[in-house]
């Protein structure tokens, strides 16, 4: 490419999430196309052969998420995206992921549901779906951008904790920040930092494909093809890769899966803030909706009224921390999203009837508005 | 014997878990003896396998393995060969597997052509299961969920590989061990899609749901009912009667996906390097 360095352009949310991931490194992409996402694909496939990656659309998304694990455990890194409908086919798929420690990006640009739902419709109902969708106990990591540029930023922020952690990150846009057009700004290479999944430095026949050797309990990889000659399976296993059904190894399995990410909380939690210190209410919000809450907290404070954004950049793992503190100092709590309140009651139980917790939700594709957030606010002050 | 192939299997996971009888392990020789007939690389050869009693030999074969999720061996597999071109990819799948739940990423990967070689093991039931019918079965076959006999028909999966646009297509069985290793072996030499359907023998389910005797009389039965098919074409019509034709049943030659796909890769190797 032949843009300038740093030049502003006009961008569309899924455009930026495209060339964020090649930025960070992507060099797979399997997908099978679905609004609001489709434009991440239409990219995609235009831009890998490029930088010498590849692209392919597969049969299904079950089938795209099979193919990116597959892609990842040759050392390449791989994506897809989907939308609400295709993220339930994957969920077994992403279950295989977590379990069998590969880093991987999975974007859900998220629309109306249940079922086919409304396409085009804007929503945010897929976040218990992205914490819970796949069967069993586990540990994920879901981020969740509200800008153009954030498109791009944090899915280079989602390809690194995936390969630092060794799991599949879920980016969670939405539809009204997928399809925006915004003015942001390329990197230049180097200027955000992408890291590289831990490479074993073992010889073949003193590799152990899943001993940690440090404490932040992920274990470094090997590549297929590199004579290592490991074993990689969806059954719970011991440290070598292969299957067990003893409750002395899948009990330590299952734990180091969820503690090797709570070990991290400080690197992958991230909320921002604006005018929470002293505010006596605070609006918690993400992706879209944080940005109807912004404007709210700004109209606010020009009148004088002490309103505060907590925007949640992480969904999981929730950042019950930062919800709490700004909790000490509230009068009130107001979950702003387009659902029927997912992140509401996390934040209720997170805050354990501390201070009253109240919800703005809608889900009937429409987005919500400043003023319908605004009213609840001088409802509560 | 063994010494031959002990380099291939991971001795250390040995004994494996399958039944007195069973021929999986019949067919799972074949394939490691095509691998060193082939003279593959055994550090650049990957082998996936789904989920099912076949799908255990991942385990036990002394490679990069993939044991995946139920069905999917041939969408992982396909991840593997894109994004490293380079290596040698085996795809191990039951019937049900393959053509049930699984039968989608076959047909696609089929007709993409993309290099891979898929073993199907053949038994005409869902072992692993505990003995359910699958689309595999024989009409009129009993499985613990066809009590009163199949009423479904059984798909010909060689003739829909080749439908569906695999380049190499074979059938081979677990007593003809001989013709078996040389089917696969051919498709290896195959760049494209290589489909070979292995009949396996399941003694404990199929076997006994069907009174089909002891494990060596199904072997039997394979022997007296597969016929090659260049024996075949020189035979009267009244002697093919009845008969499972074995053999190499289709082998073309088509553009294969990952070579199609480097080659728009090097155009913009060309435009970057002249720029
Ligand atoms: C999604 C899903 N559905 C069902 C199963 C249960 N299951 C495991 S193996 C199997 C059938 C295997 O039959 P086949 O592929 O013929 O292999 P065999 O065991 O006979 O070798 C089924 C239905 C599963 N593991 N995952
Ligand atoms: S159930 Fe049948 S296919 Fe499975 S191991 Fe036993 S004999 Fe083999």
């Amino acid at each position: 490419m032949t843009t300038a360095p740093n030049k502003a352009r006009l961008m569309q949310g899924n455009q930026a999430c495209a060339e964020g991931a090649i930025y960070a490194g992507l060099r797979f992409y399997a997908g099978y196309p679905i609004t609001p996402s489709t434009e991440i694909a239409e990219v995609l496939a235009e831009r890998l052969p490029q930088v010498g990656g590849r692209f392919i659309q597969m049969e299904d998304e079950i089938a795209s998420m099979a193919a990116i694990i597959g892609a990842s455990l040759t050392g390449t890194k791989a994506m897809t995206a989907t939308s609400g409908p295709g993220f339930s086919l994957k969920q077994e798929n992403l279950g295989y992921g977590i379990l069998a420690e590969v880093p991987c990006v999975v974007v859900n640009v998220q629309r109306l549901g249940p079922s086919t739902g409304g396409p085009t419709a804007p929503a945010q109902g897929d976040v218990m779906q992205a914490r819970w969708g796949t069967h069993g106990d586990h540990p994920v990591i879901a981020l969740c951008p509200n800008s153009v540029q954030e498109c791009f930023d944090l899915t280079v922020t989602a390809f690194n904790l995936s390969e630092r952690f060794r799991i599949p990150v879920l980016f969670m846009l939405d539809e009204v920040i997928g399809h925006m057009r915004e003015r942001m700004a390329i990197p230049d290479p180097g200027e955000l930092e992408v890291s590289e999944r831990k490479r074993t430095a073992l010889p073949p026949d003193e590799y152990v494909a899943y001993a940690p050797v440090d404490d932040t309990l992920v274990p470094p990889m090997a590549n297929f093809g590199e004579g290592y000659r490991f074993h990689v399976t969806g059954l719970l296993h011991d440290e070598t890769g292969f299957p067990s059904n003893s409750s002395s190894v899948v009990g330590p399995h299952l734990d180091r899966l969820h503690r090797k990410v709570e070990r991290g909380l400080d690197e992958i939690v991230m909320v921002e803030e604006i005018e929470t210190d002293d505010a006596d209410v605070v609006i918690v919000a993400y992706g879209c909706v944080s940005r109807s809450a912004a404007h709210v907290v700004r109209e606010a404070r020009a009148q004088g009224l002490r309103v505060g954004l907590l925007r949640l950049i992480t969904l999981w793992p929730f950042p019950v921390d930062a919800v709490r503190r700004v909790a000490e100092g509230a009068r009130a709590i107001i979950v702003a999203e387009m659902n029927l309140g997912q992140v509401l009651d996390v934040v209720k139980s997170a805050v354990e009837g501390q201070v009253p917790v109240y919800g703005v939700c809608r889900a009937d594709g429409e987005m919500i508005a400043p003023d319908t957030i605004r009213e609840k606010v001088e409802e509560v002050l | 014997m063994f010494a031959e192939i002990e380099q291939y299997f991971r001795t250390n996971r040995l004994p494996h878990i399958w039944c007195p009888g069973c021929s999986n392990g019949i067919i799972v020789k074949s394939i490691v003896e095509a691998i060193q007939k082939a003279g593959l690389d055994q550090d650049k050869t990957v082998i996936v396998s789904g989920i099912g009693c076949s799908s255990r030999a991942t385990g036990y074969l002394n490679f990069d393995t993939l044991h995946t999720t139920h069905g999917r061996a041939i969408a992982f597999a396909t991840g593997v060969k894109v994004a490293n071109p380079e290596l040698n990819v085996f795809v191990i799948t039951g019937d049900g597997d393959c053509t049930s739940i699984g039968g989608n990423h076959f047909i696609h990967a089929a007709r993409r052509n993309i290099d891979l070689n898929v073993i199907l093991f053949n038994n005409n039931i869902y072992g692993m299961t505990g003995g359910q019918y699958s689309p595999m079965s024989p009409t009129g076959a009993k499985g613990t969920t066809a009590p009163y006999g199949n009423i479904e028909r059984p798909f010909d999966i060689c003739n829909l590989a080749i439908g569906a646009g695999a380049t190499y297509v074979a059938r081979g069985n677990s007593f003809h061990t001989h013709q078996l290793t040389d089917i696969i072996h051919a498709g290896i030499a195959n760049k494209g899609f290589s489909f070979v359907e292995a009949l396996a023998a399941c003694p404990i389910y199929y076997g006994r749901k069907n009174k089909q005797g002891s494990a060596a009389d199904m072997l039997k039965w394979q022997k007296d009912h597969c016929l090659s098919k260049e024996a075949a074409d020189r035979l009267p019509l009244e002697k093919k009667e009845g008969k499972i034709l074995t053999g190499v049943l289709h082998n073309v030659s088509a553009p294969e996906y990952t070579e199609q796909y480097d080659k728009i890769i090097s155009r913009f190797k060309e435009a970057n390097s002249n720029a």
